[in-house]
């Protein structure tokens, strides 16, 4: 038994222990249920490692075979599946509680089902669920390609991935349950964090380890990306997640940070997960699957060094354009603001260098729907990223804030850039990993790209009237100086726009359900590729 | 050597790479958090404002386990038609003991932060239990399990422990009596309450959700929510004092 087999079964075995004396002493059955999850999931864990010791050949998997890397993608491929699943389950969620602002009887007088413990369920579901899983699986598939080495660690990239999305379920039924820190996007109680801190650092090991044993003399510029949001996320993490447990037994904490200070901290942390987590790591994706689907090189090696510094400066100013006439000083919201709109640059830069490489292949988008969706995603990027600047301005953001605008905006980056892009991913890398010549189906593709693409934009069409009518409303003043109208007026006038955007998720489920299916049908039944030909040269050089 | 490839030395050295990144990413939230821990006029000077009671900091807790933060804000911002809706913009001393904050992003319903002592407190019991009820065209979910479950407080005292190890004004005896100051400001009449004031200032005692038997998750819900925003008297408030 190697050391790193020895230590993780016994670690595993001391957690399960203390889970269950936590269990025993809990303060409330909600918690005492996580921590049977954790012993079990915990036991499970000892008893793979110690299975997998008697079933392996006494040798660890060798670094190459015949002078090829030997690619480790049983992790990959568990997270791309796991991305589909929760991908499907996320926009589902996504879909019930878009109808519950339509129809509240479908709150259905549960607690757990109720539109206040539902709603961190969609946004964690699909930005950590969906987004991390995609992110996890594409990261460990293209560092190991760009760097020509066999992912580094044994056990540990399959504790980053299982411990993942253990994470999700602890934090996703946590809600359900109640548990929850009340900070949007960081709901997960203290033990979750601790949990998902350990799962990270892991991941960081991982990734650089890999980098570290790379073949090539560069670092290709999409690990640059990947790199920047793994730290960046891990000091976000911590940042906006320091809090002191009630006691040990207790599911319940308390955050150090209070009142203006929390708010901060929280929209440093809140923007910077969409600008580290959906944004840097995303351009990631984009930087290694569109050069390589469209068989061109990266358009502008320079660009990529210019925004890609720029983004990660820029982005951290920007947190304070969410709280915009708050009790935040003003100061910091000019500040906020003022490189909100600065960001735009960066922004386009990632967004030029992603189109441009089509340059001399466009004509691919009329026959490859896969890349299609690529680059939608990235137009999409564009389209968000000028929004959102736009949004920033404090003028702007008087009518916008605390509308459906804001909602419309993030589902624009979410839908069209992310999501669309994770498809992309997804549809490259079933074959890839599976061993398969191509997709299931190409006419599937289209038909999930264009139900979807409706989706989305019956989606933020009806968001953007529904946002700017509520903003108009608010401030409407009659002839004779009052308010014209009260706020349950205002309530009742966004039901149609809220059937509309209902109409426009179901599009977006239905898309995603063709993608489940077009993905299992390509494992189960699609013709095998032929032996891959590792090229001598790096497929990806950068044109100057 | 062109800037260019001075470059070089970030792409071929990972731990370079990383202290780039880590470097160019403390810069902006260093310049924008820190100060606020610093400067004195970030949080106003005001009367008024005192740590939350046992019974309201329940409360609270339950605002936050049911999400409501989701759909209202409690952050009045100065503008014309939120002052003449809401009532005074919101000063940030008024949350200097939130934790978690609970301003909010979004107002499907209406903000919230001065919401106390504007309706009744069996308003707010029906409106919790069925909001269609008082108000047709509401989208808000029915709570009817708060009025039912009993208020879970064997452990308040151990929360306001962690909150006065924050700097939350929680003394002695506030720590001592905190089980009982739950009773105390959930029951009408109580002979006690008169002490509670003295140890929270205008705290407001009464039997909130109607129901005499039992202390319910509602009446530390509506205990919270009637208090919100009260605390400062801004017939007093001189905002000239805290010109920034």
């Amino acid at each position: 038994m190697t050391i790193g087999e020895a230590g993780s079964a016994l670690a595993f075995a001391a957690l399960a222990l203390l889970s269950i004396i936590i269990a025993a002493k809990a303060y409330a059955p909600e918690y005492a249920f996580h921590a049977y999850l954790f012993a079990a999931a915990s036991v499970a864990a000892v008893f793979a490692i110690v299975n997998r010791y008697y079933e392996r050949p006494a040798a660890l998997p060798a670094q190459t075979i015949n002078g090829k890397p030997n690619y480790n993608l049983g992790p990959v491929k568990f997270a791309t599946i796991a991305s589909v699943f929760w991908g499907v389950a996320g926009f589902t969620i996504g879909l019930l509680i878009a109808t519950q602002l339509a129809f509240p009887a479908l709150n259905f007088d549960t607690s757990w089902l109720s539109f206040g413990r539902m709603r961190p369920l969609h946004t964690s579901a699909v930005i950590f669920a969906f987004g991390g899983n995609v992110l996890i699986g594409s990261s460990f598939y293209v560092v190991q390609r760009t760097c020509r080495a066999r992912l580094a660690g044994d056990i540990a990239p399959w504790f980053v991935v299982l411990g993942y999305n253990f994470f999700i379920i602890i934090a996703g039924t946590g809600y359900l349950l109640g548990i929850t820190q009340g900070k949007e996007y960081a709901e997960p109680e203290w033990y979750a964090d601790l949990w998902l801190t350990i799962v990270w650092v892991t991941y960081l090991l991982v990734f650089l380890g890999t980098v570290m044993r790379r073949k090539e003399p560069h670092i290709y510029v999409a690990n640059w990306f990947y790199l920047g949001f793994i730290l960046t996320i891990a000091v976000l993490h911590l940042g906006n997640n320091a809090t002191i447990p009630v006691s040990i037994f207790s599911p319940k904490s308390y955050i150090v940070w209070s009142g203006v200070q929390d708010a901060l901290v929280q929209w440093w942390y809140g923007h910077n997960a969409v600008g580290f987590f959906l944004t840097a790591g995303f351009l990631a994706i984009m930087y290694y699957f569109i050069p390589k689907r469209a068989e061109r090189p990266v358009y502008s090696y320079r660009l990529s060094i210019v925004h890609f510094w720029a983004l990660i400066f820029t982005y951290i100013w920007a947190g304070p354009h969410h709280l915009h006439y708050t009790a935040l000083p003003d100061w910091a919201q000019t500040l906020g603001m003022v490189f909100s709109v600065i960001l735009w640059m960066p922004s386009w830069g990632g967004m030029i260098n992603g189109l441009m490489t089509l340059s001399g292949a466009w004509d691919k988008l009329r026959t490859d729907p896969v890349l299609r969706l690529m680059v939608v995603s990235v137009a999409f990027y564009g389209m968000a990223t000028f929004e959102g600047p736009l949004m920033s301005v404090k003028a702007v953001n008087s009518l916008s804030h605390y509308t459906d605008w804001t909602i419309g905006h993030v589902h624009s980056g979410a839908l069209g850039w992310v999501a669309y892009v994770s498809f992309g991913a997804i549809y490259c890398l079933v074959p890839w990993l599976w061993n398969k010549k191509e997709l299931y189906s190409m006419k599937a593709v289209s038909w999930h790209f264009w139900i979807s693409t409706l989706g989305i934009v019956l989606y933020i069409s009806s968001m953007w009237v529904a946002g700017i009518l509520q903003g108009l409303m608010w401030r409407a003043y009659t002839s004779l100086g009052f308010l014209e109208y009260s706020f349950i007026e205002t309530v009742e006038a966004m039901h149609p726009f809220y059937i509309i955007r209902a109409l426009g998720g179901a599009l977006f489920v239905a898309g995603s359900l063709i993608m489940a299916w077009n993905v299992w049908k390509t494992i189960t039944t699609a013709e095998a590729a032929e032996e891959e030909v590792l090229p001598a040269q790096p497929a990806l050089i950068a044109a100057e | 050597m062109s800037l260019w490839s001075r470059h070089k030395i970030f792409e071929t050295n990972s731990i370079i790479l990383i202290i780039g990144v880590l470097i160019v990413i403390s810069i902006g939230g260093l310049v924008e958090i820190v100060p606020l821990f610093y400067l004195k006029s970030t949080i106003e000077k005001v009367e008024g404002i005192r740590p939350y009671t046992p019974l309201e900091l329940a409360g609270r807790n339950i605002y936050v386990r049911e999400g409501c933060y989701n759909c209202h804000s409690q952050m009045v911002r100065p503008l014309r038609d939120e002052v003449e809706r809401y009532g005074h913009y919101s000063l940030a001393a008024e949350s200097m003991y939130d934790r978690p904050f609970q301003w909010g992003s979004k107002r499907t319903g209406p903000d919230l932060a001065r919401v106390g002592n504007k309706y009744s407190d069996d308003w707010h019991r029906d409106h919790l239990k069925d909001p269609r009820a008082g108000v047709p065209g509401s989208i808000m979910p029915s709570y009817p399990w708060l009025e039912k479950n009993e208020l879970d407080m064997a452990a308040i005292a151990e929360d306001m422990k962690v909150q006065a190890l924050l700097g939350v004004p929680y003394g002695e005896e506030m720590l001592k009596k905190a089980e009982s100051d739950v009773r105390i400001q959930a029951n009408a009449d109580d002979p006690n309450a008169v002490d509670l004031a003295k140890r929270y200032p205008n705290a407001q005692s009464r039997n909130f959700d109607g129901n005499p038997q039992k202390v319910t998750e509602a009446d530390a819900l509506i205990a919270y929510l009637q208090m919100l925003g009260t605390q400062v008297d801004f017939k007093l408030y001189d905002n000239k004092a805290n010109v920034r």
